[in-house]
């Protein structure tokens, strides 16, 4: 399930439902992403505004999750992202998977960050007491996403 | 055409969204770039190094040579900084 949304979501609630009573899925494996309030040597953050592309956000998680779904055996996958106004603490992204096996579980959640981070349309806004700054896009991202261009061999007991 | 902008190319153009309607010989995703900083400063100074502008068109990533026309919704933004 993919969810784009304003509304801060409780992470215990969110994991604590996913998965549960498919007595087929022996690993769930998940990532949260929380805004940072500082970075060394910067002044402290505010708040975080995160812009997305209502529509092409939706369509390109979708494409993510189908990809997933094609490399890894899967039972289920929920991504969260938020948009709007963020303090610092607060969650931005979940990423959760579910399989047979721990391997697809970590592979495909790893697969999905590195995915999203470089293809869905979202945009950070830094607010500090210094002011407003969009965040630019790090290389170090692209090549993280870079690693998963050739298509891992499907494995059944992964 | 519907012209959509996002992050700081929005910002520096002065408007998330319009219409316009360039003339014929814009065929392409890179005739679009090359013609839009005519339209004034701000979109200049949006464009003005079109290596770092993302494009989609109907909500799909395209490169520089893909056409476009009249019925289109294209949007520009920088690359993307989510998750």
């Amino acid at each position: 399930m993919i969810r784009v949304e304003q509304r801060i979501f409780d992470v215990g609630a969110e994991l604590g439902a996913f998965g549960r009573g498919d007595i087929e899925v022996g690993a769930v494996a998940s990532f949260v992403g929380y805004v940072r309030g500082s970075e060394p040597g910067a002044p402290a953050l505010v708040a975080l505004t995160l812009e997305h592309y209502p529509g092409m956000t939706e369509k390109q998680l979708e494409a993510i999750e189908a990809e997933a779904r094609a490399r890894w055996p899967l039972a289920d996958l929920l991504v969260i992202h938020r948009y709007g106004r963020l303090l610092p603490g607060e969650p931005i992204v979940l990423v959760a998977v579910s399989s047979a096996h721990r391997r697809a579980a970590f592979e495909a959640c790893e697969f999905l960050m590195d995915w999203l981070k470089t293809k869905a349309p979202f945009w950070k806004l830094e607010e500090t007491e210094a002011g407003s700054l969009w965040v630019a896009a790090k290389a170090s991202d692209d090549a993280a996403a870079e690693r998963w261009s050739t298509p891992a061999p499907r494995t059944s007991d992964a | 055409m519907k012209l959509r902008y996002f992050a700081w190319l929005r910002t520096r153009i002065g408007r998330g969204e319009e219409r316009l309607d360039p003339p014929a010989e814009v065929a392409t995703v890179a005739d679009l770039l090359r013609w839009l900083p005519s339209q004034g400063p701000g979109y200049a100074a949006a464009l003005a190094d079109p290596k770092v502008v993302r494009v989609a068109v109907n909500q799909t990533y395209v490169g520089p040579d893909h056409a476009i026309g009249p019925g289109d919704e294209v949007a520009l933004f920088p690359p993307v900084t989510g998750g």
